[in-house]
């Protein structure tokens, strides 16, 4: 059996003057896999991200996502994934329709493909009535709820989440993880980042950053066994507590 | 009072920490000193020179081959239409215009007086009171030589016009201006900006919320402010009188005391300023604009404010730069006595109790 | 007497409730949880008790003393935390925190007991600017600065979001610790499972308490009979709880899916019905209720 390989990291390590703060790390991430990135503040979790998203320059090693190099391709690489923090994600002054169309034109998609899949978006999230609202208007949970779709409107192979449901109330956040879910169904990989430990078991496989490194990575349920823990919670806590350092 | 100091020092770790803001605070008036200082021309060399001259006269044709061969003027075109000397300064870069008189030859000879109009550009006032001393020159050199010969008691008068700023006011108005400028921006822009830096950064909160007394916390937020710009005052002084050759003429004493009223408002401003705005772009944006924009345009630092429309001399009243510049600049290079700024002072002085009771009226104990 | 006692506080923002008639009593000494999602309310209730803004309605005392009338008074006796970390990022730790002390006219000297346990964790980086400092860090040494005067009644506005969980707990026995010291604590939180750490908890949802109890019988009056139901294919499970005839609510928490369901339904049945959807390894077993789950039936009953 032959699987795709969406990111691929070999040694990936960034350092600042002589602080490193993300240390040789090699992992890999399937197509259509939902891939939880955890570790505690100051791990150096962001910045592994912001490596892989072709933001920053890694010091050493490799990154391949979406079938490109984040060193050599990284327009090619930012031109193939959705990315959407809790921070920032939606014009608050803007409508939801024209979100769409600036993100789907920031894309460089045609406007007669933003168009057509404008409303299929819509209908599918059930905000076909709100496509006139201005998005400081609505809900919470819908703000959310558009915000991930916006970063998935242009069909990207990988989408990275950084804390997506930080703060938001719990049926939300469920309805959020179906979203999630439905994504990964239709073959996007979802790269995601989250405080949240019970939502470390809704994933696939699970990393677990310490200092730089990772530490532990696997499928929640193999986790749970190795570290003969009843949740994630409890892993996280056995692995994090080791941690020698604490600033970034 | 050891909150207050503690505050105080707290505040210059913020600025000393923050290599931007110490490169605008203690930079800033030094190269605008030096720019103001070094961008006045104060060289002359052929000024194109246009002549307006009615009688033709052989007296007359002399003296323009005078000005033509001097290395300082090229005359450059003769009018024949009194009426188009403006439009001669404004299309053509003619640096001055002699206008003779209608009988200059018969007023020179017979009356024993003549008149000579020099029009200059008064927008660059040194550089025009340069050339019409040139010009003076040749015409008085002409009448000792024509007199000499001919034993003829006469005389020429140059009549000077500066156009577009009568008062022919010194290049030297840029010291003024500068302080004002300076003054204005620091005290109003920075402190402004400081506070509403703590409001956006959430400590404001923490600051409300602590037995402190709102107005010491502002008091001490101005207080470095207030010391820098005293600064920023003396080392403008010292450019100017060391660097620039523009000497204090009046009471130094005069000076910094008006300086101290002009702070003290501007500072009352700045305060102003942070109560009505939350974030540091606006509070720069209403600094910016509010401020530096009618002390450069509107308060005699760039044009006269005698060759203002009217309309425009009626704002620049309620620009409070407008007059502490005019008051510096009686003291400093006319050199006058206390009671011949009385008049600015006083305004200043009513402006600055104005905005501080405004600006405290105004201040906050909460967050809305 | 209490610590803090709300009547019936009103607050909108351009015709926005974001309090609507709330009223809560907090005893002296307690630790009592605000327990709500972003934009519940939590920090405008927070402002209104620490004096920052004024209530459109109702009335507010902390230690019996008025947040209108008194706000002076008030000042003195509490410390605050907000929720965006907010101390000077270029002053070190040791300057922060001697900063907020002359403040509050005290001495880092005069309280350090209260705040060893704390500082003593960072007291390694004093010298570091706050502004280079973890989260986690950061969050010690805001919560050092809010207690350097000793306050009666402290209050903390969501101080753990954004934080791992690791130091989320070690947060929370710092705030245990506090409460020995007879210090009432009112803390806000999105995360449940911080609740149950509380004396007393509130669930805010749209500027309104849903419900105010200590947290054994807010979980003691959940109505239902809740499962947890685990098979091999948990993807596809949710769908088929759902689409099955008797199921009331489904959610999924961590490793399993809580569900309940009416008299129509039965384990067994369920299982069979599960077994003919083609699940194996079936585990359905009853559990108690969190917080959460609480929470989230109050939300279904306030109609989001």
């Amino acid at each position: 059996m032959t699987e795709e390989y969406v990111i691929i990291a070999e040694n990936l390590t960034k350092k600042f003057g002589n602080f490193t703060a993300v240390d040789h790390i090699t992992f890999s991430v399937r197509k259509g896999e939902i891939f939880g990135f955890l570790g505690a503040n100051g791990a150096g979790k962001t910045t592994a991200m912001r490596m892989l998203c072709g933001l920053s320059h890694p010091s050493d090693g490799k990154g391949i996502v979406a079938g490109y190099d984040i060193l050599h391709e990284s327009e090619k690489v930012k031109q193939n994934i959705g990315y959407m923090s809790q921070k920032f994600s939606l014009y608050e002054d803007l409508k939801v329709w024209e979100n769409l169309r600036l993100y789907g034109g920031i894309y460089g998609m045609k406007d007669k493909e933003i168009s057509i899949k404008m409303d299929a978006v819509l209908r599918s999230i059930d905000m076909q009535s709100e496509k006139n609202t201005m998005v400081r208007d609505l809900p919470l949970g819908w703000k959310q709820k558009l915000a991930f779709t916006v970063s998935i409107f242009h069909n990207p192979k990988i989408v990275f989440l950084d804390e997506p449901t930080g703060g938001v109330d719990p049926i939300t956040r469920r309805r959020f993880w179906e979203q999630i879910y439905s994504a990964a169904a239709s073959g996007i990989t979802v790269f995601v980042t989250t405080h949240y430990m019970d939502e470390a078991e809704y994933c696939d496989r699970v990393s677990i950053m310490v200092d730089g490194k990772i530490k532990a990575l696997d499928s929640p349920q193999e986790l749970r066994k190795k570290y003969s823990a009843s949740g994630m919670d409890e892993v996280f806590q056995k692995l994090a507590r080791e941690a020698t350092r604490k600033g970034d | 009072m050891r909150q207050f100091i503690i505050f105080v020092r707290k505040e210059f770790f913020h600025i000393f920490r923050d290599v931007r803001t110490m490169l605008i605070l203690l930079g800033m008036p030094v190269a605008q000193m030096l720019l103001f200082g070094f961008a006045i021309t104060t060289e002359v060399r052929n000024t194109k020179v246009a002549v307006f001259d009615p009688s033709q006269s052989m007296e007359t044709r002399e003296i323009k081959e005078r000005f033509q061969a001097s290395e300082y003027f090229s005359i450059n075109e003769e009018i024949h239409d009194i009426s188009r000397i403006n439009d001669v300064f404004k299309y053509g870069d003619i640096g001055l215009v002699l206008v003779f008189s209608d009988n200059f030859e018969s007023d020179m000879l017979h009356g024993g007086e003549a008149s000579v109009q020099l029009i200059t550009d008064g927008t660059e006032p040194n550089q025009a009171s340069m050339i019409t001393g040139y010009a003076t020159n040749i015409l008085s050199q002409y009448q000792r030589e024509v007199s000499g010969i001919d034993g003829i008691p006469f005389s020429i008068i140059p009549e000077i016009k500066m156009l577009y700023n009568p008062q022919a006011e010194s290049a030297y108005n840029f010291v003024p201006g500068v302080m004002g400028m300076i003054l204005m921006l620091i005290c109003a822009m920075m402190t402004s900006i400081a506070i509403v830096r703590e409001k956006e950064n959430g400590t404001m909160e923490i600051l409300l919320v602590s037995p402190m007394k709102p107005i010491y916390i502002i008091l001490a937020k101005v207080t470095p402010y207030f010391a820098l710009s005293v600064v920023n005052l003396i080392t403008i002084l010292l450019l100017s009188v060391f660097v620039l050759g523009v000497p204090v003429s009046g009471s130094l004493t005069l000076l910094f005391g008006v300086s101290l009223i002009f702070i003290f408002l501007a500072l009352s401003l700045g305060i102003l300023i942070s109560n009505l705005v939350s974030t540091q772009v606006a509070a720069m944006l209403a600094s910016g604009m509010g401020l530096m924009m009618p002390v450069m345009l509107l308060s005699g630092l760039m044009f006269p404010i005698e060759s203002m429309p009217q309309i425009l001399q009626w704002i620049s009243a309620i620009v409070p730069a407008r007059w502490y510049i005019e008051a510096v600049r009686k003291i400093m290079i006319q050199g006058v006595e206390a009671q011949y700024v009385m008049r600015e002072i006083f305004i200043l002085l009513f402006m600055a109790l104005l905005l501080i009771t405004l600006s405290l009226k105004k201040f906050k104990t909460r967050l809305s | 007497m209490n610590a803090v006692s709300v009547n019936r506080l009103c607050k909108s923002y351009n015709g926005v409730k974001a309090l609507d008639d709330v009223s809560f009593d907090v005893a002296k000494g307690e630790l009592y949880g605000i327990i709500g999602p972003d934009g519940a309310g939590k920090t405008t209730l927070f402002r209104i008790l620490t004096t920052l803004i004024l209530p459109d309605k109702g009335t507010a005392l902390v230690q019996s003393t008025d947040v209108v009338k008194d706000y002076s008074t008030i000042r003195s006796i509490i410390g605050y935390m907000p929720g965006k970390f907010s101390l000077y990022q270029d002053l070190t730790v040791e300057e922060n925190l001697n900063f907020f002390a002359t403040v509050f006219n005290t001495t880092v000297k005069e309280n350090y007991h209260l705040i060893e346990d704390i500082y003593k964790h960072i007291e390694p980086f004093r010298t570091r600017r706050a502004g280079k400092l973890s989260g986690g860090m950061k969050q010690k040494l805001a919560l050092s600065c809010a207690l350097i005067h000793k306050p009666d009644v402290l209050f903390l506005d969501e101080p753990t979001t954004g934080v791992d969980p690791v130091s989320r707990k070690e947060f929370w026995e710092m705030l245990m610790k506090l409460k020995k010291q007879g210090i009432t604590i009112i803390v806000s939180t999105p995360y449940m499972d911080e609740a149950k750490l509380c004396d007393r908890i509130a669930l805010m949802q749209n500027g309104k308490f849903l419900r105010i109890d200590t947290p054994d019988n807010i979980v003691a009056s959940y109505p239902y009979r809740l499962w947890a139901v685990r098979s091999s294919s948990m993807h596809i499970l949710l769908d088929d709880l759902r689409s099955c005839q008797g199921i009331t609510s489904s959610f999924s928490f961590g490793t399993c899916y809580h569900a309940t369901m009416d008299e129509t339904l039965t384990v067994e049945k369920l299982k069979r019905y599960l077994l003919d959807k083609g699940h194996h390894n079936i585990e359905i077993n009853e559990i108690s209720p969190t917080v959460e789950d609480c929470f989230m039936l109050l939300l279904k009953e306030d109609g989001v």
